[in-house]
């Protein structure tokens, strides 16, 4: 039987990426709101602003969704972004070939904190949160013994190539758009891809089907750890400074950002998609507060509402379950 | 009782032991009984956050809204001992522990009600506790200062002994005889192991962890009281810096992050440990950056000991 193309196909498309797909009209929403409300409209340069500031978040979210795919947590997202950001004060000036180098190095670094957090957690059988707990404690350090205050600087070409716009269009959505159609999309299909899935699903199901699921757990942390080196690479080129005091807001926002992008944190379900659509959902929400008109002392109060409303609507399929055990899933 | 306890929570006693043994030949000071004691009243503080936190990892949960309850009962207790009122002064700490409460009720809605995960429902709460002291003191160091009642709390000494110490060890006995001798321990443990099994075995698991959390709040709102009657007085973000060696404090302590495996006695060693580590490190003039890679490797290192040692074990 042929089935039937078009607006039913494009249903039931929508419904297996229900999540994202909602995650997304929240995002047009509050966007169109924001372009709206901004006394300077729609102008390149408030889209520049806005989308470095979702794409730093975005990155780290990324890294989230890594280590929250194959059922773990990552603690040391925001650790990782401060040493990061700090190696990147060093090198990321000079000549052009230095500079390139340097955004290689910077990358590499984060990825060699992902390795290993994964092989601590794989060979040390300990559970990802308290390794990540331990190792943030130390790349915090490290960033510290780097840049005890902030300082250092960013060769500003670099920087302004990275955060300032392409023929109008934002270079921060051109990144985000890279990362979607040119590293995801592909990616997800590969062998590695699925293997993430399998494993965060049931890890004694992917174990049984021949995956290798040592391999895969220190894949998907050295990739959390790499998506961490991008997000401190990329707050360097922003702030065009170096500083280890960074760390806190960016990891527990990260899992904030995965959790509103339907990335369920018991593992296997979600997307990077998801997971940038909820980063640049906090960061617009944040960016429409400050043009709200509300008092700003009564922002924080705001944002920490509007986070536990959206989580809260987000944990309402429990009222939906048919029976009272599908809860305990 | 001592037949329980396993060999993990024993570790950070045996770190705690090392710890003095090798410190005192860098700073003989370390094995006088004025440094221990103060070592004591010091641990006291993260200890209470800790009892809390343990029993809400023994349920498998984490509670991550630590940071702004103990920052929201110091504000609240000076506050209403600030106001002058001689009746809102001896309701401070009252007042406080009920807000505690409070909070860990809201913290069970989301958990047990909306069956969001734990990890993010305590930060979204967090945050929104955040935002309303912000909105309350405006962004400045709280108004109001502590009672006498507080100050002796967190300062004062009894039979030689810190008066903190003695409130943490209490606490910790009276809830260690709530986990092994009532059914609400055995019911908190097993929704660690299994929540559907218990469930199942017909225990209302909302109640249960609608208690775990209670009582992991007033825990945390009385270590913010008596923090505040340490410093005298409250301030934002005081409560920021004991959210990781709280649960580093659990886990050092024996008990699996994952639920249902652990106990209070091992909590006690990882706030000592933890305190005295500090404390070690910062006598001995170490900048923050090699305190901060010191602390890490040693976690790792008693948490791999703890594996390892177990051999080819899962």
């Amino acid at each position: 039987m042929v089935r039937p193309r078009g607006k039913s196909h494009m249903l039931d498309y929508m419904r297996s990426n229900r999540r994202e797909v909602i995650a997304g009209v929240v995002l047009i929403v509050l966007l169109a709101t924001y372009i709206g409300t901004h006394p300077r409209g729609a102008s390149t340069y408030v889209m520049t602003i806005w989308a470095n500031q979702c794409l730093i978040l975005g990155l780290a979210a990324c890294a989230q969704f890594f280590a929250v795919v194959v059922r773990g947590i990552d603690l040391s997202v925001g650790a990782v972004m401060a040493l990061t950001n700090c190696i990147g004060s060093y090198l990321l000036d000079g000549s052009a070939f230095g500079m390139a180098f340097g955004m290689v190095a910077v990358v590499a670094a984060g990825a060699l904190c992902g390795l290993l957090n994964g092989l601590i957690i794989v060979f040390g059988r300990i559970q990802p949160i308290v390794v990540t707990l331990a190792t943030a404690s130390i790349f915090i350090g490290l960033a510290l013994l780097l840049r005890p205050t902030p300082g250092g600087a960013v060769n500003y070409d670099l920087a302004d190539g990275a955060t300032l716009d392409v023929l109008g269009i934002p270079t921060a959505l051109i990144i985000t758009g890279l990362v979607v159609f040119a590293f995801w999309l592909p990616f997800r299909r590969t062998g590695l891809g699925l293997g993430l899935y399998a494993l965060g699903s049931s890890e004694q199901a992917a174990f049984q089907s021949g995956i290798d699921t040592r391999f895969i757990r220190l894949a998907a942390f050295t990739l959390a750890g790499l998506f961490g080196g991008l997000a401190g690479l990329f707050y360097s080129f922003v702030t065009t400074t170096g500083d280890a005091g960074i760390a806190a807001g960016f990891t527990l926002n990260s899992i904030a950002a995965v959790v509103l992008g339907g990335v369920l944190l018991r593992g296997g379900v979600g997307t990077l998609v998801g997971a940038l659509a909820g980063a640049f959902i906090l960061k617009t929400i944040a960016s429409l507060m400050f043009f709200s008109g509300i008092p700003s002392l009564a922002q924080p109060l705001f944002e920490g509402l509007i986070l536990a409303i959206a989580i809260a609507i987000g944990g309402a399929d429990v009222l939906r379950a048919r029976n009272k055990l599908e809860v305990f899933a | 009782m001592l037949g329980r306890i396993s060999f993990d929570a024993w570790m950070p006693f045996i770190g705690v032991i090392v710890l003095i043994v090798a410190g005192s030949f860098f700073f003989p000071q370390i094995l006088s009984a004025e440094y221990l004691t103060q070592q004591l009243q010091i641990a006291a503080f993260l200890g209470l956050l800790a009892t809390g936190a343990t029993i809400v990892i023994l349920l498998g949960h984490i509670d991550l809204s630590v940071p702004w309850v103990l920052t929201g009962a110091a504000i609240l207790s000076t506050a209403l001992v600030g106001s002058g009122n001689p009746i809102l002064s001896v309701l401070a700490v009252p007042a406080a522990l009920l807000f505690g409460a409070l909070i860990g009720v809201v913290n069970g809605i989301g958990v047990a009600i909306l069956r969001i995960p734990s990890m993010v429902w305590t930060l979204a709460v967090n945050s929104m506790l955040l935002g309303v002291a912000v909105l309350n003191t405006g962004g400045f160091n709280p108004k109001g200062e502590s009672s006498q009642l507080m100050v002796t709390m967190a300062s004062g000494d009894l039979l030689g002994l810190p008066v903190s110490f003695l409130i943490w060890i209490t606490i910790s006995l009276a809830l260690t005889y709530f986990l092994i001798r009532t059914p609400f321990g055995r019911y908190l443990r097993s929704i660690g192991f299994n929540e559907k099994a218990t469930f199942l075995s017909g225990v209302s698991t909302p109640s249960v962890v609608f208690a775990a959390f209670s009582i992991a709040g007033m825990c945390s709102a009385l270590g913010g009281v008596m923090l505040a009657g340490y410093a005298n007085q409250a301030y934002q973000s005081m409560g920021d810096p004991f959210l990781l060696p709280t649960i580093a404090a659990v886990v050092i302590g024996g008990t699996s992050i994952l639920g249902g495996r652990g106990g209070l006695f091992g909590t006690i060693g990882g706030a000592l440990f933890i305190t005295l580590l500090t404390s070690i490190l910062s006598v001995m003039q170490i900048g923050d950056a090699w305190r901060n890679i010191i602390f890490g490797v040693i976690i790792l290192v008693m948490l791999l000991f703890q594996t390892l040692r177990k051999g080819a074990a899962p």
